[in-house]
């Protein structure tokens, strides 16, 4: 019999107390070295659609804030087609869909300026919910956390994703908290009842 | 076939550490323990930011130089990494931004929460970064961290290594891991190392010495590869039916 020879994938390993050192040297006090933290604006005065602020916190199994986590964000624009190289067509060129931001050394806190992303469709064809694409790392944890925030004021209920957890009451763990107009809270946790659904995706 | 826009193969989770590994202590309350949930990737996971070479400075990939005041160097073994960035399938993976981090040659991270008496050196700062070229590959000059101990164990230390962040071309890509020297025995001692289940997977982050690469009376090189999920062709996975 003839042998596959695909790869094997590197092996996670946890990013450490000092992944800010590599991925946002600026905010860790490292300066000179590059012009700004890749990731820090997402935004310009032309980026097209509703302006958001997307917040959160991190906790471990405890309850305590997590300080030392770094999350990345991946959306789409508007207009439902993700900067970069969606096979679809090209998107709103003054908008990066791409964030990054460390918690806040006293707070644990992670804030996002973005917009408000268009609806993505499912491989089926179906249209998923307008949602944004989560991605934790921080000391402690082996491999980056793969999760997803849907908004509390879009039209889930027939999201493909949503719809097929089973435990449905674990659902609600992947939706914003509205905390003002334009203003949403997405609190991640780790362990608990209140443990945020990962994806292995 | 060329067309490789589909889903990505599926994370081998028996290849990767653990959530949990009980002896890194860290981990114990930020593992997840509930199940992930399993979902076949879409446009949001196979799509990703794209870094174009234009964004880099000249010393970004260079960590002797690029913190140092001018005319001076950071203290060191210097070394040179060198390797390419490959997808399962084998294939280089052109456009790949790669983030590195170290501790200096002494062991001692520049950064407010480190606290190992080893000096700062001036001239270090610790990080770096660059983007694959046409078949993948890529290379950084540095010098050669230190080993240094850290609070788990009361006596645990880590072997040298420097740190990858990588990007691919879809979100699914993303990965960090990190690289560490042949012939080192403390990696074989590192709850960090051992939170990897076999040897196999452990033995692909070790860069072995490279005399060929090595650039005589100046700086030794180490090869690095790293693997990012591979994808599936689109032919038949987008062909309707009855069409």
């Amino acid at each position: 019999m003839q042998e596959l020879t695909q790869l094997k994938e590197s092996p996670s390993q946890t990013a450490g107390p000092y992944v800010h050192i590599g991925c946002v040297p600026n905010f860790c006090d490292i300066t000179g070295v590059y012009p700004e933290d890749l990731g820090a604006q997402m935004v310009n005065a032309y980026t097209k659609g509703e302006r958001i602020t997307l917040k959160g916190t991190v906790f471990d199994g405890t309850g305590t804030a997590i300080k030392d986590a770094m999350v990345e964000i991946w959306q789409a624009d508007a207009d439902g087609i993700y900067p970069g190289n969606d096979p679809r067509g090209v998107a709103d060129p003054n908008f990066t869909g791409w964030g990054r931001k460390a918690g806040d050394y006293d707070t644990g806190e992670w804030v996002f300026h973005t917009i408000r992303p268009g609806a993505v469709p499912f491989p089926d064809g179906r249209m998923m919910a307008p949602h944004i694409s989560l991605w934790i790392v921080a000391r402690g944890i082996n491999i980056g956390l793969n999760t997803r925030m849907y908004f509390p004021d879009s039209d889930n209920s027939a999201d493909p994703l949503l719809t097929r957890i089973e435990h449905q009451n674990r659902v609600a763990t992947l939706i914003a908290e509205k905390e003002a107009d334009g203003v949403y809270r997405f609190d991640i946790y780790l362990q608990g009842e209140k443990e945020t659904v990962f994806l292995d995706v | 076939m060329t067309d490789q826009n589909g889903a990505f193969f599926h994370r081998d989770r028996n290849w990767h550490p653990p959530a949990l590994a009980p002896a890194y202590k860290t981990s114990v309350v930020r593992s997840p323990q509930k199940a992930l949930i399993s979902m076949n990737t879409t446009l949001s996971e196979q799509t990703g930011p794209v870094f174009g070479h234009t964004m880099l400075g000249a010393l970004d990939n260079d960590l002797i130089l690029n913190y140092a005041a001018d005319g001076e160097m950071a203290i060191g073994q210097r070394i040179i990494v060198h390797g390419r960035v490959l997808d399962q399938n084998g294939r280089g993976v052109p456009g790949a931004l790669l983030e590195f981090w170290q501790a200096n040659a002494g062991g001692r991270y520049r950064h407010k929460k480190e606290g190992y008496l080893a000096p700062l050196d001036p001239n270090f700062g610790g990080c770096g970064r660059t983007v694959t070229d046409e078949n993948g590959g890529f290379s950084l000059r540095t010098v050669k961290p230190g080993a240094y101990p850290w609070p788990n164990g009361v006596n645990d230390w880590r072997p040298a290594h420097i740190h990858f962040s990588v990007f691919g071309q879809g979100f699914a890509q993303r990965l960090i891991t990190q690289m560490y020297f042949e012939g080192d025995p403390l990696i074989w001692k590192c709850p960090i190392v051992q939170s990897i289940p076999s040897r196999a997977a452990v033995e692909q982050l070790i860069a072995p010495l490279d005399m060929d690469n090595t650039v005589p009376m100046d700086a030794r090189a180490y090869k690095f590869d790293i693997v990012l999920r591979g994808r599936r062709s689109t032919l038949f996975e987008n062909r309707m039916e009855g069409t």
